[in-house]
């Protein structure tokens, strides 16, 4: 098969692969980039277990190309964190108990990112809707909610997370 | 005088929360090995056929492909979940019983070579006369799915206790009813997934998102003839289980298998659509009961009939039919119980365990039924409720030991919670509020197969210098925080702060551990955990004692300092001498106590490694009855919820509206996590209720094997729960902890229902709760006023 080479820039760092035009965003970031923190739990854009931003954007990156992301500016959950201090969304899903299983949590904290950086203060449902796209069998989702929330706060300035 | 605790009881984060919140955190598919192979299935495309043939020669032809595997190879053992009832073979060999039944599997190099192969394999079939729906399966000429099992029976249970039909005479009221359920699907988000990894001495780890390391470790070993030792299974983070993943799958077989013919690793994967094939989810049930009170509302007596789909195979049928009759026992008093249960089997992907196990369903008809009788007789039914519940020291008439039971605080706390008494009887129509209860073990009393063996086993080794404490046990990890509640019970037991302890878990080489099902981590294994920490913290307190020259039982640890509850202590001796072992390190300790680190390094020179070990497994339990093992359990929890809803009289759309939930988990061990597990409960009760029901066609295929088609609850359709947490001190738990994994899902139904009776006046016999289906009921219920 044909492969194709292209530049995929993932969490601020350009990475260059050959890989067949079918290839999945998922797949060239979990299998050939190693990021495995990305997770696939259907491969048909129903779960949100693989959300990434993309520009910004929330996709399901079992749905788009790894072509169609190159030249972007790919955000995975590996990006999120500065160093060893987690981001604040990451800290108030750990804090709150908005992780059990986990298997959702990369996508969630994702979408929950692209929404307060729209929406720096988000209401619940508001929060409900940006999260729509994730599905979640663990929790019944309110202390991801919570948890939403909670970061809005602190990311306003409002609180800080001790 | 409440007993104070320093770790246990709090809001503890999880300890693989960061792990989790930044995708470090490995699951299954995760794994990458060199030189790794890829691993698929060959399934039946028919329900119902024999096999005439399996030509696999051309799928061996094919480059790339690395080995074919079928029932000539792996041979045809037995297996299934309980050894009385093994009647699966990893391959069909003779007849495929369901879309999805496996014929053979391959290891290519990558995942399409495997996929070509298997479209490589040529089977032959002779279609035969399926049967799907279970009354049609027990009905006479109906189409025989095993030559042992006439009538399409699996399992029958005919149980008795006191005399039901004398008291049904003396009744003064008596009703019968009925509701059936569908076929319900796990959903976890993470699909199934095996890696098999062998090594250079015929050993093979197997890494498997498994429910239950301990039985895969078993029944792998079993299946393929491979000596226990050579076989290590390792659970690495699971994305939720709920049942369906307690019992070893064609992946972890097949995977295994195709490891040792090739040397190997080998990853296979469940694609969503093969999770509804393999299923092992919640059965249909088809329940009729018939219950006997007095005028005043006292239980006398239940009739109980149920029929179970079961599926092709037994899988954990037996208990599971076992189970929708035994946990009607409690929670209320009833001395007149007779259950007639049967499992049947169709041509469909067998059911098994999901949470609630069995009792789910029989659980929401006979709320539902305390509230018709409630309403018959004019008496609130949350003062029924009230008026009927056992006690603790009750025991139910099935011989179920209630050692505690917070059930009326639970009860008072949502009708509380809820303004129940303002809202009850005074809602606009379309507006309802229902109530209901219900309980559930803390473990299973007895392992699936017959053995002595402990449940759990727990080692704990404190580090040789520095203090830190390694928790090691074979408990399945798969996002019930079990976990943690292991390292808060070690830290608590031996007086230190849960950041000095490490836990690892979900392996078999850790000891025994019969794993993540029938909400047992929590009793079971934290007992293990405790007494191994006991072990380890009276090895350190006797050196310490001996070189300080008093009574150990005048030492303990509390917040990772020594203590003394005698004498004062001169430590000196002791700092000096740990301090020259550790010249020119900053932060030594210097408080006014000897730390922890500390004692555990003097007790390490003068005995050597500490560890500690500790076992568990519950008492005889039960009654002497068939049948009698299943619904025992060391402990019950109870649960009681309140639920609003909102039904649209037009359309017939429901709307839950807010859920109050109130569950006894005995003494909570960790708080968040404890709500956790309520929240999550609710939304599969949820989901069941409104909307989830696996579909198949006149063939038999699941018509909606997707997340987009099979609709689990999305943030969007769960209201706002306020979860209370009611405390009780179970004697047989560690620290008082019993379960609340599976208990909190049990009210969940019911409480829906008794609120869109109350808010419509429609008798629901059916679920889930479809607009079409509300809309005829509520026209029903307004034909008959
Ligand atoms: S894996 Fe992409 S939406 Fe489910
Ligand atoms: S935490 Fe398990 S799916 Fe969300």
């Amino acid at each position: 098969m044909n492969k194709l080479a292209l530049t995929l820039n993932v969490n601020g760092q350009d990475y260059d692969l050959l890989c067949e035009p079918s290839r999945t965003l998922a797949q060239a970031l979990r299998e050939d980039l190693g990021l495995t923190g990305t997770k696939v739990g259907c491969g048909v854009g129903d779960c949100g277990a693989c959300t990434v931003l993309v520009d910004g954007q929330t996709v399901n990156s079992c749905l788009v190309l790894a072509t169609q992301a190159a030249g972007k500016a790919i955000v995975t959950i590996e990006g999120l964190a500065d160093g060893p201090k987690l981001h604040p969304i990451q800290e108030a899903f750990v804090e709150h108990g908005a992780i059990q299983c986990g298997f959702c949590s990369p996508g969630m904290i994702l979408s929950a990112k692209a929404l307060l950086d729209a929406n720096p203060a988000p209401s619940e449902l508001e929060i409900r809707q940006g999260l729509s796209g994730n599905l979640c069998r663990c929790t019944g989702y309110q202390k991801i909610v919570q948890a939403v929330d909670s970061a809005a706060r602190t990311l306003r300035g409002e609180r800080t997370v001790g | 005088m409440a007993q104070q605790f320093d770790v246990i009881g709090s809001r503890a984060p999880r300890l693989d929360g960061p792990a989790k919140a930044t995708g470090q955190a490995i699951f299954a598919d995760d794994l990458h090995f060199p030189g790794m192979l890829h691993g698929a299935i060959l399934q039946s495309p028919h329900p119902h056929a024999r096999v005439l043939s399996v030509d696999a020669s051309a799928a061996r032809r094919l480059p790339g492909v690395k080995a074919v595997i079928t029932a000539a190879e792996v041979g045809t053992i037995k297996y299934g979940v309980s050894p009385a009832r093994y009647d699966e073979t990893l391959f069909a060999t003779e007849k495929v019983r369901y879309v999805g039944d496996e014929i053979a599997a391959v290891a290519a190099v990558d995942l399409a070579t495997a996929l070509e192969a298997l479209s490589l394999i040529k089977v032959e079939y002779d279609p035969l006369p399926a049967v799907f729906d279970p009354l049609e399966a027990l009905a006479e000429g109906a189409p025989l799915i095993h030559d042992e099992f006439p009538g399409n029976v699996c399992a029958e249970v005919h149980q008795e206790f006191g005399d039901v039909e004398a008291a049904l005479a003396k009744a003064d009221y008596v009703r019968t009813d009925s509701l059936k359920n569908k076929r319900q699907d796990g959903g976890f988000i993470e699909t199934h997934c095996a890696v098999a990894a062998p090594d250079l001495n015929g050993r093979v780890t197997l890494y498997s998102a498994t429910q239950v390391p301990h039985y895969v470790q078993r029944n792998v070993a079993m299946v393929l003839g491979l000596d226990l030792s050579k076989l290590r299974v390792i659970k690495p983070y699971v994305g939720g289980g709920f049942g369906p993943k307690a019992e070893a799958t064609p992946l972890d077989y097949c995977s295994t298998a195709l490891a040792l013919a090739t040397g190997k690793p080998v990853k296979m994967a469940y694609t969503r659509e093969q999770v509804f094939l393999h299923s092992r989810a919640r059965h249909q049930f088809i329940h009729e009961m018939t219950t006997g009170v007095t005028r005043d509302g006292k239980l006398l007596a239940l009739k109980h009939r149920a029929i179970l789909d079961g599926g092709a195979y037994t899988s954990f049928g037996i208990a599971t039919v076992y189970y929708s009759g035994s946990l009607l026992g409690g929670p209320y008093r009833m001395a007149n119980m007779k259950y007639d249960g049967l499992r049947a089997f169709t041509n469909k992907p067998a059911c098994g365990a999901q949470r609630g196990h069995g009792g789910v369903i029989a659980r929401a008809l006979f709320e539902r039924q305390l509230d018709l009788i409630a309403k018959e007789l004019g008496i609130d039914p949350v003062r029924m409720r009230l008026e009927n519940m056992m006690e603790v020291g009750d025991v139910t008439c099935n011989d179920l030991n209630m050692s505690s039971l917070g059930m009326r605080e639970c009860i008072e706390a949502v009708r509380d919670g809820s303004d129940w008494g303002a809202k009850k009887g005074k809602l606009p129509r379309g507006k309802g509020i229902g109530a209901a209860c219900g309980f559930f073990v803390s473990g299973a009393g007895y392992p699936i197969y017959r053995s002595e063996t402990y449940h759990s086993t727990v080692t704990l080794k404190v580090d040789e210098d520095g203090g830190g404490i390694k928790v090691l046990s074979a408990s399945a990890e798969i996002g019930q925080g079990s976990d943690t509640v292991l390292g808060m019970i070690a830290a608590e037991s031996l007086g230190v702060p849960l950041d000095l302890v490490r836990v690892e878990s979900g392996s078999t080489d850790f000891g025994v551990d019969l794993g993540a099902y029938s909400s047992r981590q929590t009793l079971m294994s934290g007992h293990a955990c405790r007494d191994a920490a006991l072990m380890a913290k009276n090895r350190i307190l006797g050196s310490v004692a001996a070189e300080l020259g008093v009574d150990p039982a005048d030492l303990d640890f509390k917040n990772g300092v020594l203590i003394s509850l005698g004498p004062v202590l001169d430590i000196a001796p002791l700092r000096t001498r740990y301090r020259k072992e550790h010249r020119g390190w900053p932060n030594l300790p210097d408080g006014e106590a000897l730390s922890f680190a500390e004692a555990a390094r003097m007790a390490f020179l003068a005995q050597g490694s500490i560890v500690g070990t500790g076992q568990y497994k519950p008492p005889q339990l039960g009654g002497k009855y068939k049948g009698a093992a299943v619904g025992t359990s060391p402990a019950y929890g109870c649960s009681a919820q309140v639920v609003e809803v909102a039904v649209d009289l037009d359309t017939g759309q429901v709307r839950v509206e807010s859920i109050t939930d109130a569950h006894d988990c005995g003494r909570a061990i960790n708080r968040t996590a404890v709500e956790g597990q309520m929240e999550g409960s609710i939304s599969m009760g949820l989901g069941e209720a409104l909307f989830e029901e696996v579909k198949f066609d006149a063939k038999g295929r699941v018509v909606n094997p997707s997340l987009g088609e099979y609709h689990i609850p999305t943030i969007q359709d769960m209201p706002a729960m306020k979860c209370i947490v009611v405390e009780s001190d179970e004697p047989n738990g560690p620290f008082g902890a019993k379960e609340v994994g599976e208990g909190a899902i049990m009210p969940t139904i019911p409480a829906i229902l008794n609120a869109v009776f109350d808010a419509t006046g429609a008798v629901i016999t059916e679920l889930p709760l479809t607009p079409e289906r509300v809309l005829r009921a509520i026209r029903e219920a307004q034909g008959k006023e």
